[in-house]
């Protein structure tokens, strides 16, 4: 326990003294936060050795001794509809009852390091039947410091019986000294509600981005999201959408692109808890020079959750000799009348392909350019927001150094 | 002369198939190319389309007074050679009026001319989407995607119609159209026809030839030009069977 201790040394000093501060938050905060950091002191960082992250090695982040700030996260939005109600975390637990959702329940490490840590975020509220029309931004920009800065933002979301939302994340920042960004977003999807999410992850090479969402989706449902990862020293994402109540509908979409010596892990899992639930799953992988991106989709069928149909594709696109992908599905099925597909491809781009476009006049780089457009096509042609749509695509060329 | 093949020895995968094909085609004219299988008639409108599975070992092509050989493919579209594909591919993603317009506009800034916008591209197309029989949702899909075979080839020939080649080569066409398809696709050949456009027609069956009808007719194989006549001569094949033209040749060797 003391080498632990000495090896997670700047993490303990830095609990102690928040410890004390009036950020600490209420009762059931300070109980959640110290069981949280205590299960972090007692697992420590996870090694590749741990089957979760096998392809993707947390030693850099271990070996750097991180300062706290202060994560600077914002609302965009000027107006805001009647029946929905943004505050700061800390507004929210002196004024809402307890906000336990399922990260609490978590184990994932760098969930827990949030869960110790994190000092603000925002808490959203869409009241029952509530339509909002526009789509509320947040932005958190990871801002380095003088020396490698730990920030630790949260989102939480209630979204009433039937009330439609949608909702847009953004993680940005600049090059600099080392940024450990631990964000934990959580949606609390009531009957009939109807959820779209965007993620948009477009922080530094200097960046590590540890961030986890959860879904818990009640009868009827619908949750659909699509997630742009642009990568960082090392991007992940791990999502767990829980289908709790019948009928429950979630898709799960997202485009990873990655270059350099970056690394993208994206880690889903979808669990059907309820039956009749429908749960969609496209990732989409481009990656070039030496990347790897990791992708490992569970999903698992509970043996209540009879007619369950879950459909899940991982394709992944190397544009170099030297990009690695490893995918892998994963499924649990305790349940007999169930409906589960899952598929994976990694290839080239399509020699055939190029080639009629050429035939056809257009000059190689042009072709390539529309083949990987078409490639990442069906995971941005669901970002309904056109602004958001049209400016990842101009992100994607210029990500990829293609011809505009 | 439009276009000039001389002894032209082409491999494929380590095999040779064009063993010294000579062939000289004018501006206005028609060519059919016929013969057997495995003679060589796909291979040689792939070798003149730059298709990168094939490579020239010997001879030369010369298109309006150029070195086609030397050419990157978007060069020789650019160019205005154009190939109809035999089995045209299937692009997921990419909408087949995006592309035509890609391509459009491209073939354009080769030649130093200004691209076209949006509505000057519709107005372009509008005309040719009626002679090919396309419906406004076959150009709103993705290319050839889910398209039946006559549909692919119906969309060859409007891409043929929109681009205005200078030399067309349709590589089996005809493969696989029913007798409707068949028809739309030929009218839509014919009225390509014209004084400075060459059009070769690689074909396996005479029954495209009753539709376009060609000016010289020439028999392949084994990778090369056994036999040229006027349209008479497809007849001819149609009722003897390709079996008379090798034997004809093993006589004559």
């Amino acid at each position: 326990m003391s080498q632990v201790a000495e090896r997670h040394g700047t993490f303990v000093d830095a609990f102690e003294a928040f410890r004390t501060s009036s950020g600490f938050g209420p009762e059931w905060l300070r109980t959640a936060r110290a069981a949280a950091f205590g299960r972090f002191l007692e697992q420590g960082f996870p090694t590749t050795r741990d089957e979760e992250w096998k392809f993707t090695n947390v030693a850099p982040i271990a070996q750097i001794e991180w300062q706290g700030a202060a994560a600077q996260i914002s609302v965009i939005n000027r107006d805001l509809p009647d029946g929905v109600t943004i505050s700061t975390l800390r507004e929210a637990w002196a004024t809402q009852p307890a906000l336990e959702g399922p990260s609490l329940k978590s184990d994932h490490p760098f969930v827990l390091l949030n869960t110790a840590f994190f000092e603000d975020g925002f808490f959203i509220h869409i009241a029952p039947k509530t339509v909002v029309t526009d789509p509320i931004h947040l932005v958190c920009v990871a801002e380095p410091g003088d020396a490698p800065v730990m920030i630790a933002p949260r989102i939480f979301v209630v979204v009433g019986e039937q009330a439609q939302v949608s909702i847009v994340e953004r993680y940005q920042g600049r090059d600099g000294q080392p940024v450990l960004t631990t964000a934990v977003t959580e949606f609390l999807v009531g009957p009939g509600a109807v959820v779209d999410h965007v993620k948009v992850q477009q922080e530094a090479s200097s960046t590590f981005h540890m961030a986890s969402m959860f879904v818990h989706q009640h009868r009827a449902s619908t949750f659909a999201s699509r997630a742009v990862t642009f990568g960082g020293r090392v991007a992940r994402n791990d999502i767990t959408a829980t289908l709790a109540g019948e009928g429950a509908e979630c898709t799960l979409n997202g485009l990873y692109v990655a270059d350099g010596d970056t690394l993208v892990d994206t880690h889903t899992t979808i669990d059907h808890a309820q039956p009749h639930c429908p749960s969609h799953e496209v990732y989409k992988g481009i990656l070039t020079g030496k990347a790897k991106g990791v992708f490992n989709g569970k999903i698992i069928v509970r043996p209540d959750a009879q007619k369950t149909d879950a459909k899940q594709t991982n394709k992944a696109l190397l544009l170099s000799g030297d990009a690695t992908i490893n995918t892998k599905p994963q499924l649990e099925i305790f349940a007999d009348d169930v409906k589960c597909t899952h598929g994976a491809t990694v290839g080239q781009l399509d020699d055939t392909q190029l080639f009629y476009l050429r035939a056809r006049g257009i000059a190689l780089a042009d072709a390539r350019n529309i083949l990987i457009h078409a490639f990442a096509s069906d995971v941005l042609n669901g970002i309904r927001h056109d602004a958001i749509r049209e400016e990842l695509e101009v992100a994607l060329v210029q990500k990829l150094h293609l011809p505009e | 002369m439009l276009l000039e093949i001389t002894d032209l020895r082409v491999k494929a995968e380590d095999k040779d198939i064009l063993k010294g094909l000579t062939l000289s085609v004018n501006p206005g004219e028609v060519h059919a190319i016929m013969g057997p299988n495995g003679s060589g008639k796909s291979t040689l409108a792939r070798i003149l389309s730059g298709h990168p599975g094939y490579e020239a070992t010997g001879g030369s092509v010369t298109y309006d007074g150029k070195d086609l050989l030397d050419m990157d493919p978007e060069e020789r579209a650019c160019e205005g050679v154009f190939m109809a594909f035999q089995y045209p591919v299937e692009i997921p993603g990419v909408n087949n009026q995006y592309f035509l317009k890609a391509a459009v506009n491209a073939v354009r800034k080769y030649k130093g001319q200004e691209e076209l916008d949006a509505i000057e591209f519709i107005q372009l197309i509008k005309e040719k989407a009626r002679l090919l029989e396309m419906d406004q949702s076959m150009l709103n899909r993705a290319v050839n995607e889910g398209f039946s075979g006559g549909e692919k080839k119906r969309n060859e020939i409007f891409q043929m119609a929109v681009l205005e080649p200078k030399l067309a080569i349709l590589d089996e066409t005809d493969s696989g159209l029913d007798i409707d398809a068949l028809r739309i696709v030929a009218n839509g050949v014919n009225a390509l026809r014209s004084p400075d456009r060459a059009i070769i027609v690689v074909t396996h069956y005479q029954r495209l030839l009753d539709y376009i009808v060609p000016d010289f007719v020439h028999v392949l194989s084994g990778g090369k030009i056994v036999r040229s006549g006027g349209k008479d001569l497809a007849l001819e094949l149609e009722a003897r069977g390709y079996g008379w033209i090798d034997d004809a040749v093993g006589a004559q060797a």
